[in-house]
């Protein structure tokens, strides 16, 4: 007589499912994305992610203005790293025109890119926490957040959408006790990191909520498109700026921070937001470097072209925003209008895995997930 | 009993029905005011002085809001929902004692309102019932959120006050008795013989578990707005929804008063003897009642405002596996060290 073991029937138990709409308006979807969930009790068993909310015809509308005026248009995909956006715009453009910009121009370029990007992360971060339910750090992210755009306002007057970086150079040059103004706020976030960890990263509560949740393997990753902090977070290191150098990133020395599992599965939310609080380091360290090689004189504007006019031919370059890989396509036919532009969106790519990744997690669990993948609506419905 | 006494009576229960609802509104104000604080914000500040009468602008704006009882909901148990939770909230406070006995005109009043004998059983027996206020307004809101939040709090509470009851059944197998008094008294004396520093695990068990009670950061997953928007009072709206925060925080007092009383001491001021002090002993065990309660209420404030918040796997957990298990060891030890001392 052994010891009978208790079998039981999974489909004798499993009750009624149960679909649950996450969104459109909703606190914690990051913008108006519905998740249409399907439940078990508390077990999501499918996510369909519904998009479209925050279309506003983002590519049919560039064919129909001139290449300067696409700009504003970039502005408003991902409005929360504007910079990026304007930049990744304008080196397809110059690569397409085959320009030339001045060295002073590519520092600013990599200075305002490098804030922006700060100001991004801290966002992520700030929200990631707030959808595990710690609303304090959301709120110390955003005070310094705050100082990354007051720097942006005395740049260019926005604090939102810059429209700073064109064809061919930036709108204004730095103004006077910019770069001192830089360097003062390095020096005061810097420490400023340890205080996000202290408040937020190693809590224990935080890390049993976030270490193994939501794993995204590496080969997942590549195969859905996932790039950027994302696809570090599982492992891969992968970084435009170190693989495929545009600009003058080549110059500085800085580390690609990867998902090391530290405190869970490799590609965990733990491992996607930490990624994104040691990019923050990495960002300091670019922005600092470039900050003592700027060169003092030089006129922003002289590659600036008359007319934007682009010979006919097509141009697929990609730089590496906050979010990833942000992939420009654009096509010309010599018009002053473009053909067509494409823009390939890391937040969609990243977006689209939710299913794969979140399923069999608690609801909780999925708002975690989906802070964790940092998503801009504006850029996936563009 | 004479009038007098009755009287007597009748006039403690408008004192602590009104300092309850007056605890609740410097609660909101200062839940506010930290978290501002906490946050490296302002804060309110611009009605009354420094923004004290900003409760006041809240509940005139809460009376003004449409109250809008959505078609599909169970109406009765709709209606009937906030005040399921709120009244038991305000009538726990009964039994404890918040004060030493005065005398006045040569008539002893004791400072509490019902000294009944089985004080722990009843405040235990009412934040069961509240519980049912929550459940039912997720029940009968007829919505999925709101369905979801009453699961939420219903299995976290079966789960919690078991955990919490054990805790407390150390306390009295120490004291041998349920009477809130009784266990004030065998605390007099020195610092030493308050419970938090003979029962500590007891405490600490108990403090976990009335966080848990009354739907606090960590344990708020009825509510957890992130997740499930407003938990169970989604569909609510004006006056309503003002009575489940009164609730929250009317039970936040009582529960901080409860701790006071079963491990700091109650109104008992280390090595002083109130009742030698006659009305300014009295007046004394009072203030020293209201500052321990006032600080377990800032604590939960700032712990609300620093934690994230847990799931609702890793709560079953921690009240199952770890609290439960703790907390028998505790009678056990409790129980052998007490045999042993007789």
């Amino acid at each position: 007589m052994g010891i009978e073991t208790l079998t039981l029937d999974r489909s004798a138990i499993q009750g009624e499912e149960m679909v649950l709409n996450i969104g459109p308006q909703h606190p914690s979807t990051h913008g108006v994305l519905r998740l249409q969930v399907v439940t078990d009790g508390e077990i999501v068993t499918k996510i369909t992610p519904y998009i479209g909310y925050l279309h506003r015809c983002f590519e049919k509308h560039c064919e129909n203005v001139t290449y300067e005026q696409v700009i504003p248009f970039v502005d408003r995909c991902d409005y929360i790293a504007s910079m990026n956006n304007n930049f990744g715009y304008a080196v397809a453009m110059e690569e397409l025109m085959g320009i030339e910009v001045s060295e002073k121009v590519h520092y600013i370029r990599v200075i305002v890119a490098e804030l922006n990007r700060i100001a991004s992360h801290l966002l992520a971060i700030g929200t990631f926490g707030l959808d595990v339910g710690a609303f304090t750090p959301f709120l110390y992210c955003f005070r310094d957040r705050e100082r990354i755009l007051d720097l942006f306002e005395l740049l260019c007057g926005a604090r939102l959408l810059y429209n700073y970086i064109w064809v061919g150079g930036v709108s204004h040059d730095f103004p006077i006790g910019f770069v001192e103004k830089v360097y003062e706020f390095l020096d005061y976030f810097e420490p400023k990191i340890q205080e996000y960890n202290d408040l937020l990263t190693f809590n224990k509560i935080f890390i049993e909520r976030t270490a193994d949740v939501g794993v995204l393997p590496a080969d997942v990753a590549i195969s859905y498109g996932v790039s950027g902090p994302n696809l570090r977070g599982s492992g891969v290191k992968w970084d435009l700026r170190k693989n495929e150098p545009y600009s003058i990133y080549n110059k500085f020395d800085f580390d690609i921070p990867i998902g090391t599992g530290a405190m869970g599965t490799v590609g965990g939310c733990w491992d996607r937001y930490y990624v994104r609080i040691r990019e923050l380091e990495e960002s300091v360290k670019i922005t600092r470097q470039a900050l003592d090689q700027i060169p003092r004189e030089g006129d922003v504007h002289a590659a600036l072209p008359k007319k934007i006019r682009p010979p006919k031919g097509h141009v697929y370059s990609r730089t590496e925003t906050p979010r990833g890989d942000l992939g420009f396509y654009i096509i010309s036919d010599g018009k002053p209008k473009p053909f067509r532009l494409k823009l390939r969106s890391p937040a969609f790519t990243a977006l689209s895995c939710i299913n794969e990744i979140a399923r069999g997690w608690m609801i909780a669990d999925v708002i975690a997930i989906l802070g964790s993948l940092d998503i801009v609506l504006g850029e996936i419905d563009r | 009993m004479d009038l007098i006494d009755f009287i007597i009576i009748c006039i403690k229960v408008v004192l602590v029905f009104a300092a309850t609802m007056l605890a609740v509104m410097g609660m909101i104000y200062a839940e506010r005011r930290i978290s501002a604080f906490i946050q490296n914000r302002l804060g309110p500040n611009r009605v009354g002085p420094k923004g004290l009468f900003q409760p006041l602008a809240d509940g005139l704006k809460f009376l003004m809001k449409e109250d809008i009882i959505p078609t599909a909901v169970n109406k009765p148990l709709y209606l009937l929902a906030p005040a399921m939770l709120l009244i038991p909230a305000l009538m726990t406070f009964a039994v404890i004692p918040f004060g030493s006995s005065l005398t006045l005109f040569g008539r002893q009043i004791s400072l509490q309102v019902a000294n009944i004998n089985i004080g722990v059983l009843y405040i235990l027996a009412l934040t069961s019932v509240g519980v049912y206020g929550i459940v039912l307004a997720g029940w009968s809101s007829n919505s999925k959120y709101p369905l979801l939040g009453g699961l939420r709090s219903s299995a976290q509470l079966i789960s919690y006050e078991l955990s919490m009851g054990l805790a407390i059944v150390a306390i009295v197998l120490m004291t041998g008795s349920l009477r809130l008094n009784d266990i004030v008294s065998s605390q007099q004396g020195h610092l030493f013989s308050w419970y938090v520093f003979k029962q500590p695990l007891a405490f600490l068990i108990f403090l976990i578990a009335v966080y848990a009670e009354t739907n606090r950061l960590p344990f708020d997953l009825a509510e957890a707005e992130q997740e499930l928007v407003g938990g169970y009072h989604t569909e609510y709206s004006s006056m309503k929804f003002a009575m489940f925060f009164m609730a929250e925080y009317a039970n936040m007092i009582t529960a901080a008063a409860f701790t006071v009383t079963l491990f700091f001491g109650g109104w008992d001021i280390p090595f002083v003897d109130e009742a030698a002090m006659g009305n300014w002993g009295a007046l004394l065990s009072g203030i020293a009642f209201i500052l321990k309660t006032a600080f377990f209420l800032f604590l939960y404030i700032w712990v609300r405002w620093t934690f994230p918040r847990f799931r609702y796997d890793q709560l079953m957990n921690l009240g199952w596996k770890v609290m439960l298990p703790l907390a028998l060891l505790n009678i056990f030890i409790t129980g052998g060290i007490l045999t042993i001392i007789s």
